[in-house]
């Protein structure tokens, strides 16, 4: 599948800002972030503008963004719309629970709630998100319990390591947060490995010969394409660049996104404060890199049924 | 409504077509274009049309085959293939606007393009490849069975056909209602075991293909030096078994 700029963006970087509301209230609602207005300003800020800025670039890779509330409307049937919806709907439990947070410098109670909330919905935004991916039954590499797996897993580490970077910086860190963060990355290297192992053992359901239904005559090979050129679905779903350097980027994606995360969190714990400071934002800088390593590869290992026809 | 009709609908229109007769004309394909950039879905725009690297959108793909590696048994297959109609499309159910709709009144898979955002969802939804996504316009495009065509009460009766039916020159395209036992598709599907495509996947198609027939030359091979009985005859003797062995 064609990794598009947009959707990678996207997934990511609202997979982060979900993670980092859904920490960030659990923290303050559970009493061990401080109710200091400036704090919650930067995570909660920090977190909605990741959500906002990734729903945002995923209008870029419509047609016809101007008609994008449209999708709002068919949650009975599609996980799209069901993320829509949800997304949005996320919105205002989290806005209130900014406002409580940052205006009032309350956590608990209506606000206390209202976080709680937005932690939930941001839960199942994310998962829909994920079943966007993980529905689609012409996707070996998608249609997989790992991936909605590796979406939650995914989006709660880059809070993780967000929630231990920002805390730091505003000297409010504690070891929780830390520890919240070494079983994220954990979960989640064990999630992704274990994906990469079905999907490298996954061998197709349909070939040339089952999808023509000539099978039974004798081995099928394509003798001529329908067209000279390549087409939207030959562009779209036949993105081949990456394949042969997807081992190279696999080892980057074990690097980047989970060794040396867990590495800077771990030895942060021993370290001084400048020090861990620093190691954290090292650990973001890693997590950027082999999170988008990571996603780019996601859509361009997905190989398309459709592609069987072209004898691809 | 991308919610697929509660009822099973009371005609399910389709295509049987014939891969014993097609001969990878690509006639079906080029009609398709030409009616239905004319069409509701109109314009069907290129891009790069009179340059290297052009791309258009086409309803109709025509594939061709070799089936049976080399030697007498293989054999070349032309294979054209568009939406497919299917009874249970996970295109039309994975549609955040409602744009993709399935008619309940006879089946005709179809895309309200005044409602699509664009998102090719769709597209990555469908096997068999019969979402095209149309980049000048901005919105997905589909085979429509040309449902602008086959109820135009200002066309003859005869010509109430789709384009890439009334197009073959091979009468390998035929088009009816798969819910009545005796139309014709149903008949020959019956007769000749018209199968679905990728039935695994579960969307159960709407359309069905008609498998070529056996090769005469494995089937029954003719008559070859030093078989009993045609020692000395002649070419024309041999012609005449030849045709009498058919």
């Amino acid at each position: 599948m064609h990794p598009a700029y947009s959707v990678i963006f996207f997934t990511t970087a609202s997979g982060a800002g979900y993670g980092l509301l859904i920490l960030a209230a659990i923290f303050a609602v559970g009493g061990l972030l401080p109710a200091t207005g400036l704090l919650g300003l930067v995570l909660v800020g920090l977190a909605l503008a990741l959500i906002g800025g990734g729903l945002l670039s995923s209008t870029f890779h419509l047609g016809r963004p101007e008609r994008a509330v449209n999708a709002l409307s068919q949650w009975r049937t599609s996980w799209l719309s069901r993320e829509g919806v949800l997304a949005i709907a996320t919105f205002l439990p989290a806005g209130l629970f900014a406002v409580g947070w940052v205006f009032l410098g309350k956590t608990t109670g209506f606000f206390g709630w209202m976080g709680v909330a937005a932690a939930l919905l941001a839960v199942l935004t994310v998962f829909s998100t994920s079943m966007i991916y993980a529905s689609l039954t012409t996707i070996p590499q998608w249609n997989l319990a790992t991936v909605p797996m590796a979406y939650l897993a995914l989006g709660l580490m880059s809070g993780a390591v967000l929630l231990a970077f920002v805390t730091r910086l505003f000297g409010v860190h504690g070891t929780a947060v830390d520890v919240v963060a070494i079983a994220a990355i954990l979960i989640g290297w064990g999630v992704k490995t274990a994906y990469w192992t079905a999907i490298d053992g996954r061998l197709p359901e349909s070939d040339l010969g089952s999808a023509t239904g000539l099978g039974r005559f004798g081995a099928v090979r394509i003798l001529e394409q329908p067209h000279t050129e390549a087409n939207f679905l030959m562009h779209e779903m036949g993105y081949r660049v990456a394949r042969k350097h997807a081992r190279r980027l696999r080892s980057l994606a074990h690097v980047g996104l989970f060794a040396l995360p867990l590495l800077f969190v771990v030895a942060g714990l021993f370290a001084p404060e400048v020090t861990a400071t620093a190691m954290a934002a090292g650990a973001v800088l890693a997590l950027v890199v082999g999170l988008l390593t990571e996603r780019w590869l996601f859509f361009a290992e997905a190989r398309h049924d459709c592609m069987i026809w072209y004898g691809r | 409504m991308t919610s697929l009709p509660a009822i099973r609908p009371e005609k399910r229109l389709g295509l049987a077509i014939d891969l014993d007769t097609c001969v990878g004309c690509h006639a079906c394909a080029t009609n398709c274009k030409e009616w239905n950039t004319g069409g509701i879905s109109g314009p069907l725009t290129d891009v790069n049309a009179y340059e290297a690297e052009q791309q258009g959108v086409w309803f109709n793909r025509v594939f061709t085959y070799e089936v049976g590696g080399e030697g007498p048994n293989a054999r070349t297959v032309h294979f054209p293939k568009n939406c497919l109609h299917c009874e249970t499309p996970a295109c039309v159910t994975v549609c955040p606007t409602g744009a993709s709709y399935k008619r309940s009144e006879d089946g005709i898979v179809l895309v309200d393009h005044d409602r699509c955002i664009g998102c090719k969802l769709c597209s990555w939804a469908c096997p068999y490849g019969a979402r095209e996504y149309d980049e000048v316009v901005g919105v997905m495009k589909k085979c429509t069975l040309c449902v602008d065509k086959i109820y135009n009460e200002n066309l003859p009766e005869e010509d109430r056909v789709p384009a890439c039916v009334a197009a073959c020159p091979s009468k390998a395209r035929h088009f009816g209602d798969f819910a009545d036992p005796n139309s014709t598709v149903s008949k020959l599907t019956a007769e000749r075991g018209g199968y679905d495509l990728m039935p695994e996947k579960g969307y159960r198609p709407t359309s069905k293909y008609l498998p070529p027939r056996p090769g005469r030359r494995s089937a029954a091979p003719v008559s070859a030096a030093g078989e009993p009985g045609l020692e000395g005859a002649g070419r024309f003797l041999k012609w005449v078994d030849r045709i009498l062995s058919r």
